[in-house]
């Protein structure tokens, strides 16, 4: 007898989960994007913003609006910096200096957080209730609703400002040819770091939104590990990949661990989205929505 | 002159091809080799001695990786990966049917080749950022599968004790024979890799690493250098995860994971990219660095903070400190140590003129 039940939680949880993967995958595809570069230190912000709005929440006693303005500003200023010092030097480097690169970064963000902050875990507790809310026969926790708004909200957002701003437009040809783009008079660079910074802003909202569902410490930055699952999938440089992306592999990974967890003894959630990833890239390299790129000598 | 390449008169095709054209390069190689086989053992401390064994594992590691990275181009995060299958076949065929090191370190390296191989073949769609990823899940998928699936890992703990090899009725235990057992890999290793990339196969790494659709045209099957490289490079990680398990005496799979594949990245970023002495600079740097951030740490740390902080703070630290010089070499010396070794050589070739 199958369960429809139990089948309907899994996927309404796995589409609220999959649409706050989302939200991280997004900071990754706006730097991809705009940038052509790699960031595989996104789980890190995450973490590290997720440290800044819990220690200003309970160390200091901040008000809420507050401790996530001060992570929003900061977070900007650190993508502005980290633009700056550490990937302009590596323009035009071979992509896996880029990659290195980052990860080096993420080492050291690793490091920093719990050398700053403090190894134990710290709550982040969002002014919202705990119980979920219960609608037919779903059960639908309020903070995971509330990650799955934001993230459609920043959706939204960010699809606008890249189709019709014109800071958005400058984007998109610099992204498309960064040549072209400064002969027709566009700044590359700010848009560089303009790019970066709106990371940070997605890093900033998502450490508070994972950061209240599985409290802040170094674990915090494995959400990373699901971003490459999420934007592979839905195409690195596509917004609305970001969100298809997201939603497959929330689903799917929800009802891979329902169903297969009691035959393996768990662990099915990190294994079952990088699975279907590379059976995903057999068949469409470049994801459902990616650019295809295409070579000449 | 023994030092110039002046008044050396290369009269045969074999002397132009060869390794160490310069006297002066075969006495230096010599005097070296000597040290390492001869002096080194014998007059370090076995503390020491079984730092230098780990820096041998991680140079054939790192030369592994290096002719997948640097030489063709790949980007690989599965190194650690490879390692363990590697490791937990050797101890397999090690505790279950007791083969001796000599058959079961091969087959270790001919299983990480396959495991290798199979995981390289996204490569011939995809490459770049996307490939990386693809190693990653394959990181990810084999350590998951390695944990999971209590046949392979034996148990619980997923480890398997492999008892000490031997050769002939003389066990290797302590850490001197430890490291006779470990110089003679690495040397193959060493020697293996600086034929193979002056040999066809290693011409045709190269040009796909340059120009791969260039390399097409001019007639590489792109398609089975692409694997080849796969192949060899994880059969080097795949003995490196061996040399670990009998080092150590068993088969852990912490040791093998994505920390890993990263500290060994780290190694080839930092020594050089696409050359045989950066690998082994690579993984002398990244190996003593720990060791080191912990000696200036239980030297000086006590001045600031109190015994219990300096203990917390040292693994903090250390990821803080290899992050950065992943950074800083990426930045300022993309060449990595090979380049600085090279500056440092080619003055004084020139000297007493600046070029």
């Amino acid at each position: 007898m199958f369960d429809w039940q139990f089948f309907g939680l899994l996927i309404s949880n796995g589409v609220l989960i999959g649409l706050m993967y989302s939200l991280i995958a997004l900071g990754f595809v706006l730097v991809y994007k705009a940038t052509d570069a790699i960031n595989f230190a996104q789980g890190e912000f995450v973490m590290i913003a997720g440290f800044m709005v819990a220690v200003a929440l309970g160390a200091y006693g901040a008000p809420l609006w507050l401790a996530v303005a001060l992570a929003l500003a900061l977070m900007i200023a650190f993508g502005f910096g980290l633009e700056r010092a550490m990937l302009r030097p590596l323009i035009g480097r071979p992509i896996v200096a880029v990659i290195m690169a980052t990860i080096g970064l993420a080492a050291i963000l690793r490091g920093f957080g719990p050398l700053m902050w403090g190894a134990e875990t710290k709550p982040l507790a969002l002014p919202i209730p705990d119980e979920p809310i219960v609608w037919g026969p779903l059960f639908i926790p309020p903070i995971q609703l509330l990650g799955a708004a934001v993230s459609l909200l920043f959706l939204a957002i960010f699809g606008w400002f890249f189709l019709r701003s014109r800071q958005g437009i400058a984007m998109r040809a610099v992204a498309d040819s960064q040549q072209v783009a400064m002969a027709m008079g566009v700044n590359v660079e700010r848009y560089f770091a303009l790019a970066w910074a709106m990371t940070g802003i997605v890093s900033a909202l998502g450490g508070v939104v994972w950061g209240n569902l599985l409290g802040v410490d170094v674990h915090l930055a494995l959400v990373g590990f699901k971003v490459f699952p999420v934007v592979i999938l839905g195409g690195l440089d596509s917004i609305p990949g970001a969100i298809i992306g997201g939603l497959i592999i929330g689903i799917v990974e929800n009802v891979a661990a329902g169903y297969v967890d009691p035959w393996v003894g768990g662990g099915t959630k990190d294994f079952a989205p990088y699975v279907l990833m590379i059976l995903a890239l057999m068949i469409r390299p470049y994801g459902i929505f990616g650019k295809q790129i295409i070579e000449r000598v | 002159m023994i030092h110039r390449e002046c008044g050396v008169l290369k009269t045969t095709y074999e002397a132009d091809m060869a390794l160490y054209p310069l006297p002066i390069a075969r006495w230096a190689v010599g005097v070296v080799a000597a040290l390492f086989f001869v002096v080194l053992p014998f007059s370090v401390h076995e503390y020491y001695l079984s730092i230098v064994n780990l820096v041998s594992i991680a140079v054939v590691g790192a030369l592994g990786l290096n002719i997948l990275v640097g030489y063709t181009g790949q980007i690989s995060i599965g190194h650690g990966a490879f390692m363990s299958v590697g490791a937990y076949t050797a101890a397999n065929f090690a505790t279950r049917l007791d083969l001796p090191f000599w058959l079961s370190l091969p087959l270790g390296g001919l299983m990480a080749a396959l495991v290798g191989t199979v995981v390289g073949i996204p490569s011939l769609r995809i490459k770049g950022l996307y490939l990386a990823i693809a190693t990653l899940a394959g990181q990810l998928i084999i350590e998951w599968t390695i944990n999971h699936v209590t046949w392979i890992s034996g148990g619980v703990q997923a480890s398997i004790e492999v008892p000490r090899p031997r050769l002939g009725g003389f066990e290797i235990a302590s850490q001197r024979e430890m490291y006779f057992f470990l110089l003679v890999f690495v040397v193959i290793a060493i020697t293996g890799t600086l034929n193979l990339m002056r040999s066809r196969v290693g011409r045709a790494f190269v040009a796909i690493r340059d120009h791969d659709i260039a390399a097409e045209l001019i007639g590489i099957n792109i398609f089975r250098y692409k694997l080849t490289a796969f192949a060899i490079s994880s059969f080097y990680a795949g003995v490196t995860g061996v040399l670990y398990t009998y080092y150590l005496g068993i088969a852990n799979y912490e040791q093998f994971q994505i920390v890993t594949s990263i500290d060994y990245l780290a190694m080839i970023i930092i020594g050089g990219l696409g050359s045989v002495l950066g690998s082994i600079f690579g993984a002398i740097f990244v190996t003593l660095l720990p060791i080191l951030i912990r000696y200036a740490m239980e030297a000086f740390g006590s001045l600031v903070l109190s015994p219990q902080a300096v203990l917390n703070t040292i693994p903090n630290l250390r990821l803080i400190l290899f992050g950065a010089l992943i950074v800083f070499f990426l930045v300022v010396e993309p060449e990595g140590l090979n380049r600085l070794w090279r500056n440092i050589r080619n003055y004084f070739r020139v000297w007493p003129f600046a070029y």
